[in-house]
């Protein structure tokens, strides 16, 4: 029964890209594309969302507010990073403000790299994403072991 | 079809507690059906394949097994509560019930609805709550002109009475302004374009959930049935007016609900001015007109 | 037979308990002696309903002293008012004093001598009532009234410390409000009418500063507008038929009674500040918090409404009470729509008293019998919750410092008892499946069984009052952690009477079915000669719906309190939350993220909705005074 894996309701959040890989992303999620046949709806809104999706790399002013949308996501939840500014930050990791990819930040579950990422792959990137989803489902259902993940977080926000 | 009959009538083959058993168990799936029909319908219409019909139910069962997670302790409580009068109103209605006590114990359940948007500290959902506070106003008198309508055309507000009027056509004959009146704040009770202000689904955001945007798992979920309960309600509404032939009956009400969703692809959302203006004005004109034509040739008699 | 010395006992009590008030000089000698006194007040009260007669009594009280002073003390009064009008250079006010004063000595001089009437006083159900609500709500309020003045005056230390005099006025109007609701010859009524016009004005000026004085003027002028009026409809009465009863003018008047009726009707139009006279109403709001709940929501406007009731029979049927319906229409909707645009939370609740009143008159204009028991209905329920909300926004104003809607915010975790009991003040408003909506869809079917378009009044005014209540509620069960709880420093005076009044809005819709059957539903029969009919379905519908929340709702948020399996995050604020609720708004300054609620102030704005409400209003009583003197 893979409950997670039929429904996966994303919410988009541009850390600093230049908005070539939204609008990828945006076009993945056009008629063309259609993702809607395995589920996925654009919900906007962390607390509705099972997956992150994240473009564009991470500095220290979006650092926050990537952390306060993950906590206010419901487990079980999946980060996926979407272009290779997200991945690692690609020509601009060097810059003065920019720390790197998403995953200095957040634990990335999916790496789609590309600049920009095309909406084949990012499709790609979702449906794989949705296997992690079914697996952090399961694991929560056991009995918390000392590498759970991000299952009962504190709550600071 | 006799099934569906006798749902209505006071003293068919099936206990009182079996109609309201079967109302509770049937009625969020059928609602979840016409949920997973409307995207699919959706997707035909925007000319790609959508999701399988049963996506709806797939959805509520993800949200399930989500982290109970809340912005403070109180809220979803009366998500709760709208769910549980909503199914105590649906189950009165279709038990035959006043039909005015039914249109009370509804516009409570809505009313717990916009307390739980009003509860959270969050501007989305204030505005949410507000705007779904304005829809409530818009739409209330037609509700209650409906109500007025049926006492007109069937002499009682018993909704057993008026689904007795509706099997010997009356209801359509008399009362046309008055389902008019009723398909134009459908709309806005599906939460569909040009309506949905207070709480867009999936894709037609503006402020972002709206009233729902902070609930989560498992009060989401008892949004999202409470939803298909009403809208089956509302529904049987609709199926009242052409109970004349049960199988006509249920053809107008699926028909309303994918005109409904035609509406909903065609149209923009309207600000809430327009929404509350165009309302009243629809209102007066269906169904105030509706009922004064009635009264006139009822008297005359 | 039992019941004459009661009726006399519940007029004379509460005006001796007046002058002791007057007279005691120390304040702690009136607080103990308020609670037996106001305890044998509702005694006695308790004990007429429970001597409630069969059928309408009427006494033959023939007290020659009585009738010599009262003449007398009609003229003083007059004369009173009059000085006081001259001696604040308000010309109009005084124009119409002294118009009344020669009504009434033109009434002396022409018929003193042949004005006799026997049947004095009477009781009947509708009285006994009226009764209830004046006593059980009357001493509540003047209890509560007790702890509010003390806080009033520290409060306002600039204010002269007049408590002697405000309790002398309390009782002098519960007094008369006894006498006004047992009084049969229209005489006495009429006196009863002006003291009670005259402790309106003293309450309304309490404070003594110009919006004060201003206030309680415009409620005088407009008071003796009406008193004016029903000078002239007794004088035309006795003059052309010699009548000087009330139940007399009803059962005999026949022709002649129908100028008197609109006369007595315009003054009980004035009384509950109908349009378009509601401005008086609006401007009352200054009075301290006791009076408002006490005379401008639960008692003296319900006796203009009273009096409309009974002499509506008589417009039956005419255009005049056609008129009459209409007036009532008029207000009901357009006060509805002002009230949305409201943030002074008193504002929003004189609205609201405006339009149920108008809604009473609507229906004592249309004059069936379903229509004058849904009035009856409208009248309980409604004084009730409003009385309640009255005294809980009086609380909340001092810990507040604001009666402003807009800074409830959170109520229900600064101040959770006293929002609790304010939700059920406002539910009990419009809400099933408390009374004021039960008496709703009675007053709907009613209307609709004399034309549709009455009931479309009333679908557009409930929307619009549900729209302003809810918004109103929805401000205050906003949750929000960590803020400090402070209801200290109420005194128990007010707790007790806040309590026992959210426990009887809950409790008269349990009772709904004894209340009926025990005094309204004969009395309708009595005037009507049919009694109305409730599905007892429905009936029992309703009252389960009550019973489910008043047991979830205390089982639920028990529940919610103490469960531990919830992650707590913030609102959702795109991600910039700082501290939960808090963001980085524009030049990285820190804001709180909140929002107000929608005011819609160019659809339902009070100054133009009341210029239409106005126009129409006066056109309506026009009409109705053109189709009765033709």
């Amino acid at each position: 029964m893979s409950i997670m894996k039929k429904s996966p309701w994303i919410v988009h959040y541009n850390a600093s890209s230049c908005n070539g890989c939204d609008l990828e992303l945006v076009a993945t999620l056009t008629p063309m594309y259609d993702p809607e046949r395995f589920g996925v709806i654009n919900m906007g809104n962390p607390k509705h969302a099972d997956l992150l999706l994240v473009t564009g790399s991470v500095n220290a002013r979006n650092a926050s507010v990537l952390e306060a949308l993950f906590d206010q996501m419901p487990s079980p939840k999946a980060v996926v990073a979407i272009g290779i500014c997200a991945t690692s930050g690609c020509v601009f990791a060097e810059a003065y403000n920019v720390l790197g990819g998403v995953d200095k930040v957040l634990p990335v579950d999916v790496y789609v790299p590309g600049c920009a990422a095309r909406p084949e792959a990012i499709l790609d990137g979702i449906l794989r994403a949705l296997d992690v989803l079914e697996r952090k489902r399961l694991e929560l259902k056991r009995p918390p072991g000392p590498a759970a993940g991000e299952g009962k977080g504190t709550g600071i926000l | 079809m006799s099934f569906l009959t006798s749902l209505f009538t006071a003293d068919g083959f099936l206990g009182p507690f079996l109609r309201i058993a079967s109302y509770v168990v049937l009625a969020p799936l059928v609602g979840g059906l016409l949920a997973g029909l409307d995207r699919k319908v959706t997707a035909w219409m925007q000319g790609r394949v959508g999701p399988p019909i049963i996506q709806p139910f797939y959805d509520v069962r993800k949200l399930l097994q989500k982290e109970n997670i809340a912005v403070n302790r109180f809220q979803n409580f009366f998500v709760f509560l709208f769910l549980l009068f909503m199914v105590f109103t649906g189950s009165i209605f279709f038990l035959g019930a006043g039909f005015l006590v039914v249109v009370f114990s509804f516009t409570l359940a809505c009313l717990f609805f916009v307390f739980g948007g009003f509860s959270v500290r969050s501007p989305y959902g204030h505005i949410g709550a507000e705007r779904e506070l304005i829809q409530m106003m818009a739409y209330d008198p037609m509700i209650i002109l409906v109500a007025v309508g049926f006492y007109l055309a069937a002499g009682s507000f018993e909704t057993r009475s008026i689904y007795q009027a509706g099997q010997n056509g009356i209801l359509i004959a008399y009362l046309p302004g008055i389902l008019a009146g009723y398909l134009y704040i459908l709309t806005i009770k599906f939460r569909k374009s040009p309506f949905d202000l207070s709480m867009s689904h999936h894709a037609h955001q503006e402020i972002v959930k709206g009233l729902s945007t902070e609930f989560s798992g498992k009060a989401l979920a008892a949004i999202e049935v409470a939803h298909w309960y009403e809208n089956v309600l509302l529904l049987g509404i609709i199926y009242l007016f052409f109970s004349f032939h049960p199988l006509i009956g249920v053809a107008a009400a699926l028909g309303a609900y994918f005109l409904e969703v035609f509406i909903d692809n065609s149209y923009a959302r309207f600000k809430w001015g327009l929404t509350l203006q165009s309302t009243w004005i629809f209102t007066l004109m269906a169904g105030v007109s509706n009922l004064v034509i009635l009264h006139y040739l009822l008297t005359r008699r | 037979m039992d019941t004459l010395p009661i009726v006399i006992f519940l007029i004379l009590f509460p005006f001796f308990l007046s002058l002791a008030c007057l007279s005691t000089r120390t304040i702690a000698v009136r607080r103990t002696a308020a609670v037996p006194a106001n305890l044998v007040l509702v005694g006695a009260t308790l004990l007429l309903l429970s001597r409630t007669p069969k059928d309408p009594l009427l006494f033959i009280v023939e007290v020659p002293l009585v009738e010599h002073l009262l003449p007398f003390a009609e003229i003083a009064v007059g004369v009173l008012i009059l000085y006081l009008a001259l001696w604040s250079r308000r010309t109009i006010v005084a124009l119409l004093a002294g118009v009344q004063l020669a009504l009434g000595l033109a009434f002396e001089f022409l018929f003193a001598s042949a004005a006799h009437a026997s049947h004095n006083l009477f009781v009947d159900r509708f009285s006994i009532l009226m009764a209830l609500i004046i006593g059980i709500l009357g001493t509540l309020i003047a209890n509560y009234a007790v702890g509010y003045m003390a806080e009033y005056h520290r409060h306002y230390p600039e204010v002269k410390d007049r408590r002697r005099f405000f309790g002398f006025l309390l009782y002098l109007f519960l007094s008369a409000m006894f006498g006004l609701v047992f009084s049969n010859n229209l005489k006495w009524i009429y006196f009863f009418w002006e003291i009670t016009t005259l402790c309106s004005f003293f309450l309304i000026g309490y404070r003594n500063d110009e919006p004060s004085q201003e206030s309680a003027f415009l409620a005088l002028g407009i008071n003796l507008l009406g008193g004016i009026a029903f000078s002239a409809g007794i004088l035309y009465l006795f003059h052309h038929t010699g009548i000087l009863e009330l139940d007399r003018m009803v059962a005999e008047g026949k022709g002649y009674a129908l100028i008197p009726a609109a006369l007595l009707a315009f003054a009980g139009l004035a009384k509950s500040a109908q349009m378009p006279f509601s401005s008086w109403l609006t401007a009352a709001m200054v009075a301290p918090t006791p009076v408002s709940a006490l005379l401008h929501s639960s008692t003296m406007v319900k006796a203009g409404v009273y009096l409309i009731l009974k002499v509506s029979p008589l417009l039956n049927g005419t255009l005049a009470g056609i008129m009459l319906t209409f007036v009532g229409g008029v207000t009901f909707l357009l006060a509805s729509f002002i009230a949305i645009s409201q943030s002074n939370a008193k504002r929003v609740l004189a609205y609201s008293t405006i339009s149920t009143l108008g809604l009473i008159v609507m229906c004592a204009g249309v004059g069936t019998y379903e229509a004058a028991w849904s009035a009856l209905l409208l009248i309980v329920f409604h004084a009730v919750a409003k009385s309640l909300l009255f005294l809980c926004v009086g609380v909340v104003e001092y810990k507040l410092g604001s009666r402003d809607i807009e800074d409830m915010d959170f109520l229900i975790v600064r101040m959770p008892k006293v929002a609790a009991m304010m939700n059920i003040g406002l539910a009990g408003m419009f809400l099933a499946p408390f009374g004021m909506l039960i008496s709703k869809a009675v007053t709907l079917r009613a209307l609709v069984d004399v034309h549709p378009l009455l009931g479309v009044i009333l679908a557009f005014g409930g929307g619009a009052t549900l729209f302003f209540y809810g918004k109103w509620m929805g401000k205050m069960v906003t949750s929000e952690p960590g803020l400090q709880s402070n209801e200290d420093r109420i005194s128990p005076w007010e707790w007790i009477t806040m309590v026992t009044l959210s426990g009887l809005t809950i409790a008269v819709c349990l009772l709904f079915p004894v209340i009926t059957h025990g005094l309204i539903d004969p009395y309708i029969q009595g005037v009507y000669g049919r009694g109305p009919t409730l599905e007892r379905f429905n009936l029992i519908l309703i009252v389960a719906i009550m019973v489910s929340l008043l047991v979830v709702f205390p089982a639920g948020l028990l529940y919610q309190a103490f469960r531990k399996d919830y992650r707590f995050v913030g609102p959702y604020l795109s991600g910039g939350n700082l501290e939960r609720a808090a963001f980085l708004g524009a030049m990285d300054q820190k804001r709180p993220a909140d929002a107000r609620n929608y005011y819609l102030a160019n659809y339902f704005g009070e100054s133009r909705i009341l210029r239409i409400g106005l126009f129409l209003s006066s056109f309506f009583i026009i009409v109705m005074f053109g189709g009765v003197l033709s």
